[in-house]
Order: C-alpha cells, then structure tokens, then sequence
C-alpha cells in the first residue's frame, strides 16, 4: 500500500516559489522509496488563484527565464500524476476548460481532473494521508 | 511516542515561522518524539554557517546544534540551497543536504506533519 500525499497550491504562478516548490516536491514522491522502502504517491491540487498554474502557453521562459509552470504540468501528467483543478475557482476567474495544459502532445493519457471544491475537500478528508499546503 | 516532520519554508528574518517551527521541534523532542525538521525555500537559509547574532535579528545556530543533540533530524533542501547560493560545504555540520525526496518520504512515514508554508 503507498503513502498519499496531496499537495495543495493555493497562490498564483512565478509570484511566489510555492507553485513550483508544490510541483517540485510532488515529482520528488518519486524517488521516495530511495529512503523509505515504500512508494509515495503525489496528487495536486489546484484552488483558488492557484488554478492559474494550471493555464496552457505560459511564456515564462521567455519573460523570466525559466521553466513554465505548464511545461512542468505536462511532464507531471506523462507521468500519470493526478492533478486536480477546482471548477468554481476556474468559473471564478473565467477560464474555460479548452484553456488548461494538457500534455497530449509529450505523449500523456491523462489529462487535468477539473473537479468541484467538494470533490477536492473530500481528497483531502479521505483521499490521502498527508497534506501539504504551498 | 511519535514521528512528527515539520516542513518550513520561511526566512529566518521576516517571518516568525522557522522560530516556532524551531521551538515546536524542541518541545517534541522533549517529550520523547522523534522529530524531523526540513529547511526549503528561503528557510535553507537557516542552515547556513556563519550567521552572526544580533538582538534584532532571530538567531536560531545554538538552537539547531540542541535539536541535533536531542535527535532531531534536520534537512535542508539542496536545490533550494544552491539556488541562492548555499553549497555543501557552506552547510552547518550534520544538517542533511539533501533532494526534496528525503522530506516526502519523513513525512510518508510519520504519525503527523506541519507544513507551514511561505506567508
């Protein structure tokens, strides 16, 4: 049996390090079992301003010089990581679904779970064993 | 008794967070947990050799160095470290330099985790 972790990211991408310090430490469950013995499996999470990490075409690369926060996204999904995205903090903020990465085209089969807050509550009470929010 | 893993992820100056997370640690430890304590983002800075002690300023060194003797496993995370350009051997002796994987797989195991965040 592995040990969930569901990592919650609540501010808005490059603003602050959390997004990306979420994403870095949901990849590093990984290779967990290097110190554990046992697997570690990561979910995120999106809420609240934190749903615009979630926004395909990121041009961070170009403005800031570093790796997008979409580029990370798609890889996590060719990974098959579960990546979750509250619909009414997207509703909120006017994004449409069409809008959101995907990583089809690395080669992914999964996409991005837009799923209610509800649903992302029932995550965290009984979805995983550990919470970590960023 | 119990496993907590504390993740910080504040500066030592500006923020009241790696203080507490400090003296939380140090009260577990007393009562006999096993505590793991795990430096990111602008807390790696705690682990940095060299601090000076100011009255203004936190100053947690003699703290880290009584946590370590009670047991408390200390991490900080590497890349953050190097980001801001915190190598190995600029790392207080016995604090782990280490990938963030050290962090998830504590707290995998443990009975409880905090994890406090940047404010």
């Amino acid at each position: 049996m592995s040990n969930k972790i569901l990592f919650v990211v609540q501010r808005p991408p490059y603003k602050s390090e959390n997004p990306k310090l979420a994403i870095t430490h949901a990849m590093s469950c990984y290779t967990a079992d290097m110190h554990i013995d046992e697997e570690v499996e990561p979910t995120l999470a999106y809420v609240g301003d934190g749903v615009l990490n979630c926004i395909k075409d990121q041009k961070a690369e170009e403005i800031y010089g570093i790796v997008s926060t979409d580029q990370h996204l798609k890889i996590q999904l060719t990974g098959d990581m579960k990546i979750l995205v509250c619909k009414e903090d997207m509703e909120r903020l006017g994004i449409q679904e069409e809008r959101l990465v995907d990583g089809r085209d690395l080669g992914a089969d999964m996409d991005l779970n837009v799923v209610t807050f509800e649903e992302i509550l029932k995550e965290m009470d009984e979805g995983c064993d550990h919470l970590m929010f960023f | 008794m119990g496993t907590l893993t504390i993740g910080v992820f504040s500066s030592l100056i500006g923020s009241m967070n790696l203080d507490f997370a400090v003296k939380l640690s140090e009260a577990a430890a007393d009562k006999g947990h096993n505590v793991n304590l795990w430096l990111s983002g602008n807390a790696t800075i705690l682990a940095q050799k060299g601090q000076k002690e100011f009255l203004d300023y936190s100053y947690l060194i003699e703290k880290i160095k009584s946590l370590q003797e009670k047991g408390v496993q200390v991490g900080a995370c590497e890349a953050c470290s190097e980001g801001r350009g915190i190598h190995a051997g600029d790392v207080i002796e016995d604090i782990t330099f280490i990938g963030m994987d050290w962090y998830v797989a504590k707290a995998a195991k443990s009975d409880r985790v905090l994890h406090i965040g940047v404010e």
